[in-house]
């Protein structure tokens, strides 16, 4: 009988399964902060809540009248309850390497921080019943805590090649919700055709902007050679400081251009710094989420 | 070596590396910095994003000069630059280094073989043959050249002698053929040298190297009324000196006895007392090591301690027929005469006792003694010495002496006076002219013996013994067999007898007519001085005649030293009484440089390169500034590793407060070491103010307010007594109050252990207190301990306790264990104990509680119950009290086993 195949398998999947429990409960432990509120569809419909009475009308079966309220009056009503269909959430976390990126030891890497801020968001999703899945790698949505575990797995091994990740909207179902996690810094048209499909579909989501805050007060001086965590784009100045100003106005000006995108498309566009707690810009995305709907 | 005015260099070739910076200058300013790599992902926001400046494309100009200087630095660095570099014309030929190598070059030795070792290597370096010449260790043969490396390495062989240069045969000694000369001259003038300078100046030029400072030097001491004076000699103007006396102190070790500061050409006066006096050996100039700057002394400075004893019934208004007068009119000037009974003449350690006419002492065993370890006993015969003779031996007499004596040339007998005989050649008188009117009308007589002769050391014309001397162990019984005044001869009366006194060691001469003294006597150096002032002993040097010695010729025969003959001992120091000291003068035509030690050679490579060094370390961080990577923490780092380059003050060292010192020791302090809990303290310091109040009331002893102890600051020595509460969280003192506890228990000191904890813990475990106890004791030094024995010196110093109580009782007290061998003493009902006072008592009965009382004397805490816990308390002070009276009397009462003996003795 040999074990050493098995010893193989366990080995990988405890390697695997390293990362899984502390960014799940990391999630968990996030998306607790948030208090979950009553979720209805605020439109008749099927669901367990209570909606509205309505004078009966022709077609409506004898089963769907309500006695009681219609024994208290000389019209029959009809009971309506709250239409409670999930909805589906799609998620997008950039895995490219520009997500990689670091600015201090202190601080999490920017993939990581969006990893967390998407699952934390899943949680409270699938706590209200909606069903979550992720655009890539794919996964079809799906309710329920093991979808969980199955978004943190995807979630924890996801690489994308290239220094900057475009958006993925191919498995979007229509009418759903998605929420694109990513520092935004590479092209922006792949962006734009993105949201562009989207809208198309009917969906509507939240953009966020993880950045590192080396990334937004760009504190250097002197001769520098600044390469992409990729390498497949290098600038030389010998007065790095001396292109703040400029280096900070381009990046506000593609705030700004995101912001307009999101505002056409019907969405939400937030940005959220590594350096802060993942629990504001949490509060920020989840309550987008709710003023789309 | 190339020079370049004060500066010269080692390796002057690597100054052409100089000619290279402007090249290095073009190359650093054409590499930027290096730039630093970062990895940014906003990098695409940065494309196309040109730079405004173009200034950092080029290294800035001041950076590129602090390389430019630190390179400079390093270059000049290795070309070896030496400031005041030794100046030596390179002339051709061999050279010839002469040094004096006397007393007078010991001071500044060190830089005159320097600067011979450098005249050598330069010589050597250019293939120069050479060879030296010591004028104090003359060579035996013509001197001849050699490799000067060879020479070289001889070199640090040579030492300077405590002697000066003499006259010789200079043709006969110099090297055949022409040679340039290096004179080391130690700076003074003396007849030889004009020979030798001629001699050397007939074979090429001569160059003098001559110390630019006096030669300081102390002449001959003299002992002039009472007081020691050293002329402190100088061979020009010069700084004041310290003169140091030094010799033996009581315990035999030899140290400093007096220091005096002097001018020089004046003298340094020492007045001592005749004791510190006696003890110097020798005078040196502080800080100088030359056998010039030594002076050792001789019995000419001892002023001898003589008991002078007469017969008690002196007779009134007879001065000049006193037994005494004459010798006292010779020993006054040089000894310190002491006059009473000989039982009090011995307490005060006399060198020598003269019985003046005595015929019985009271306690002739104590004298005897006396002479045994060492003494000088003389007697004087007389009136009274005859009358009591009884024929008996007499040990305090040198031969058996006949009852009854002779007069000759009296009134009533027929022969003449007689005459002394000449001194036989080997006495102690050997040498001593006999003056002719020396005459002797009466003596005692010696009983005719085998060895008579043997003991007589100066006779009469006629061969009867005038003077007999015997050995009495260590010491000397001396008999004159006249009396002391002029009654039964004229000898007192003659300078004769005060020679005689001398040769004998009685007295010493304080201005020493040497030659006549010294004569007639071989002298055996005992401890010669080397050229540097240090002695040593002399190992088989030859005795030398007196006539020699008085010559005062020094040489490698007859080095300065301690030269003894018999019981005398003569200095023999480098300067000769009288001499003074002249700086050399040299000829016009002679090159002198002035000082060996003048300007030295600096080497300032070290210099240069740490200056280079430096001048990277700052280059490293201006790059960083202009690179832009010297940013907020790593600045702070830098700055952070360069202070903690510099080195840290020494913390101050923790000295008690003077104030406090002063009220520690102004009384009786009683004091307990702090625990850390302030309810503890509380209690010990209020159980020390009731133990002291109960002091006062019941006995003598008056404590002073009771102080909380700092172990690390207080001195220890003041305290009489430590209460040591031990808590389980005392904390332990650092190990120098460690050092300091045990030197107060080893000094008589008494720390009370209390655990306060009854010992609750029982057998075999113990208690916090107790487990806190034992690892703060651990570093004590503390004896083996036992339970007090009921017989302990503590059950009795004061009240008579048997119980140790405290607001607990019963349990044991432990004190340092009596010693094996302690036994019960015939009819007493306590051993004899410990001698001393144990250093510890350990227990843990919390005695502080139950002493402890309020401002007003109200006890603070409950002791027992009722009646019982009362009593419990008044034991517990009464413990207290005899536990104060231990530390402050020792064993006192346990001297009470002597009792019956103090009895007995008292009863006689």
């Amino acid at each position: 009988m040999s074990t050493a195949p098995a010893l193989t398998l366990r080995r990988e999947a405890e390697v695997l399964a390293a990362p899984l429990p502390p960014l799940l409960v990391a999630a968990q432990q996030l998306a607790a902060s948030v208090q979950m509120g009553g979720h209805g569809r605020r439109r008749a419909g099927a669901g367990d809540e209570f909606w509205q009475f309505r004078a009966a009308a022709a077609g409506d079966t004898a089963r769907a009248i309500d006695w009681r309220r219609s024994a208290r009056s000389d019209a029959q009503y009809v009971r309506e309850r709250e239409w409670q269909a999930a909805q589906s959430v799609f998620f997008w976390v950039d895995a490219a390497a520009s997500m990689r990126f670091s600015g201090a030891a202190t601080r999490p890497a920017k993939a990581a921080r969006a990893r967390l801020l998407a699952l934390a968001l899943a949680v409270l999703m699938v706590r209200a019943g909606e069903r979550v899945g992720l655009l890539a790698p794919p996964a079809p949505p799906r309710p329920g805590r093991a979808q969980l575990l199955r978004l943190a797995t995807l979630l924890a091994e996801a690489d994308a090649a290239g220094d900057y990740g475009a958006p993925e909207v191919a498995g979007l179902a229509p009418q759903g919700r998605a929420v694109l996690i990513s520092d935004f810094l590479g092209d922006l048209g792949a962006v734009e055709a993105a949201l562009a499909a989207a809208a198309q579909r009917g969906v509507t989501g939240v953009l966020v902007q993880v950045l590192d805050p080396d990334e937004e007060a760009f504190p250097y001086d002197g001769r520098v050679i600044f390469e992409s965590m990729g390498g497949s784009l290098r600038h030389e100045t010998r007065a790095a400081g001396d292109l703040r100003a400029r280096y900070l106005a381009r990046l506000a000006e593609r705030r700004d251009r995101l912001a307009r995108l999101a505002q056409a498309a019907g969405w939400q566009f937030g940005t959220h710094h590594s350096g802060q707690p993942a629990t504001a810009a949490l509060l920020w995305a989840y309550a987008a989420l709710e003023r789309g709907r | 070596m190339g020079a370049l005015g004060a500066i010269g260099f080692s390796a002057p070739w690597l100054l052409a590396g100089l000619a290279a910076l402007p090249v290095l200058w073009f190359i650093l300013r054409a590499v930027p910095p290096a730039p630093l790599m970062r990895r940014f992902p906003g990098v695409a926001l940065l494309l196309g994003l040109a730079d405004r400046e173009t200034q950092a494309e080029r290294t800035p100009w001041w950076l590129l000069l602090l390389r430019v200087a630190a390179l400079a630095a390093v270059i000049v660095g290795f070309a070896g630059p030496v400031l005041n570099p030794a100046q030596m014309a390179a002339g051709g030929g061999p050279l010839l280094v002469v040094m004096d190598a006397s007393w007078a070059q010991a001071g500044h030795w060190a830089r005159a073989q320097d600067r011979a070792a450098r005249a050598l290597d330069e010589a050597r370096a250019a293939g120069r043959a050479a060879a030296v010449l010591a004028l104090t260790d003359l060579p035996g043969g013509r001197l001849v050249f050699a490799p000067a490396g060879a020479v070289a390495e001889a070199l640090p062989g040579l030492a300077p002698r405590g002697w000066e240069p003499g006259e010789a045969d200079w043709r006969a000694l110099l090297p055949e053929g022409a040679f340039e000369t290096l004179w080391l001259s130690d700076g003074l003038a003396r007849a030889p040298r004009a020979g030798l300078l001629a001699a050397l100046g007939a074979r090429g030029a001569v160059r003098v190297v001559q110390p630019s400072g006096a030669v300081l030097a102390l002449g001959a001491p003299l002992l002039l009324d009472g007081a020691l004076r050293v002329p402190v000699l100088a061979s020009g103007a010069a700084e004041p000196v310290e003169v140091v006396a030094r010799g033996p102190d009581p315990a035999g070790i030899e140290r400093d006895l007096a220091r005096i500061s002097a001018m020089p050409g004046a003298e340094a006066v020492f007045d001592l007392p005749p004791e510190l006096r006696n003890r110097i050996t020798r005078f040196e100039i502080a800080g100088l090591r030359s056998a010039g700057a030594v002076a050792l002394t001789d019995d000419s400075l001892k002023r001898r301690k003589v008991a002078l004893i007469a017969s008690s019934t002196a007779r009134e208004g007879l001065e000049l027929l006193a037994p005494t007068h004459y010798l006292r009119q010779a020993l006054e000037p040089s000894a310190e005469i002491l006059e009473g009974t000989p039982e009090d003449m011995l307490l005060a350690a006399p060198d020598v006792v003269i019985l003046a006419d005595v015929a019985q002492v009271a306690e002739p065993e104590k004298l005897a003694d006396w002479v045994a370890k060492g003494g000088l006993l003389i007697r004087f015969a007389g009136p009274r010495l005859a009358a009591g003779l009884t024929g008996a031996d007499d040990p305090l007499l040198p031969v058996r002496l006949r009852t009854g004596g002779r007069e000759v040339g009296g009134t009533m007998s027929w022969g003449a006076p007689r005459t002394l005989a000449p001194f036989a050649p080997d006495g102690p008188f050997a040498g001593l002219v006999v003056p002719g009117d020396v005459s002797v009308r009466a003596q005692v007589l010696a009983e005719p013996a085998p060895d008579l002769a043997k003991h007589t050391i100066a006779a009469l014309d006629d061969g009867t013994p005038l003077i007999t001397r015997a050995r009495l162990g260590e010491g000397w019984v001396v008999l004159f067999h006249v009396s002391a005044n002029a009654e039964w001869s004229s000898l007192p009366l003659s300078g004769l007898f005060v020679q005689m006194l001398e040769r004998l060691a009685v007295s010493t001469r304080p201005a020493a007519d040497t030659s006549t003294e010294l004569a007639g006597a071989t002298w055996v150096a005992e401890r010669v001085l080397d050229g540097f002032g240090v002695q040593r002993a002399a190992g088989e040097l030859a005795g030398v005649a007196g006539e020699v010695l008085a010559a005062r010729a020094l040489g490698p025969t007859l080095p300065p030293g301690i030269y003894a003959a018999g019981e005398r001992r003569v200095a023999l120091n480098v300067v000769a009484p009288g001499r003074a000291l002249m700086a050399a003068e040299w000829p016009a035509d002679v090159a002198v440089e002035s000082g060996t030690e003048a300007p030295s050679a600096l080497p300032l490579k070290g210099a240069l390169l740490a200056a280079a060094l430096a001048l990277l370390l700052a280059d490293v961080l201006a790059s960083l500034a202009v690179s832009g990577r010297l940013r907020g923490a790593r600045v702070a780092a830098v700055l952070l590793a360069l202070a903690l380059l510099v080195p840290a003050a020494p913390p101050a060292r923790a000295e008690m407060d003077p104030a406090r010192a002063m009220t520690v020791a102004g009384g009786v302090a009683l004091a307990y070491v702090p625990s850390g809990d302030a309810g503890v303290d509380r209690i010990a310091a209020a159980g020390l103010l009731g133990l002291s109040q109960v002091l006062y009331a019941r006995t003598s002893v008056e404590p002073g307010p009771p102080l909380a102890l700092d172990l690390e600051t207080d001195d220890l020595a003041l305290f009489t007594f430590i209460y040591w509460p031990v808590t389980a969280g005392s904390q332990a003192p650092s190990p120098a109050a460690y050092a300091r506890i045990n030197r107060y228990l080893r000094g008589g000191g008494m720390i009370l252990f209390d655990t306060r904890d009854a010992d609750f813990a029982g057998f075999g475990s113990a208690t916090p207190e107790g487990r806190r106890l034992q690892a703060l004791a651990a570093p004590l030094d503390i004896p083996p301990l036992e339970p007090i024995p009921r017989d302990h010196v503590l059950t009795r110093a004061f009240y008579l306790v048997q119980d140790f109580p405290g607001r607990f009782t019963g349990q044991a007290v432990w004190v340092e264990a009596a010693p094996p061998d302690a036994e019960l003493a015939e009819g007493m009902p306590f051993r004899n104990l410990n001698d001393g006072v144990t250093p510890v008592v350990i227990g843990g009965n919390d005695w502080a509680s139950a002493w402890a009382v309020d401002d007003r004397g109200v006890p603070l805490m409950a002791v027992g119950r009722g009646q019982t816990g009362e009593r419990q308390r008044e034991i517990a002070y009464r413990f207290g009290v005899n536990l104060i009276m231990h530390v402050l009397t020792g064993n006192y009462k346990s001297d009470q086993v002597h009792v019956p003996a103090l009895l007995e003795r008292l009863g006689q």
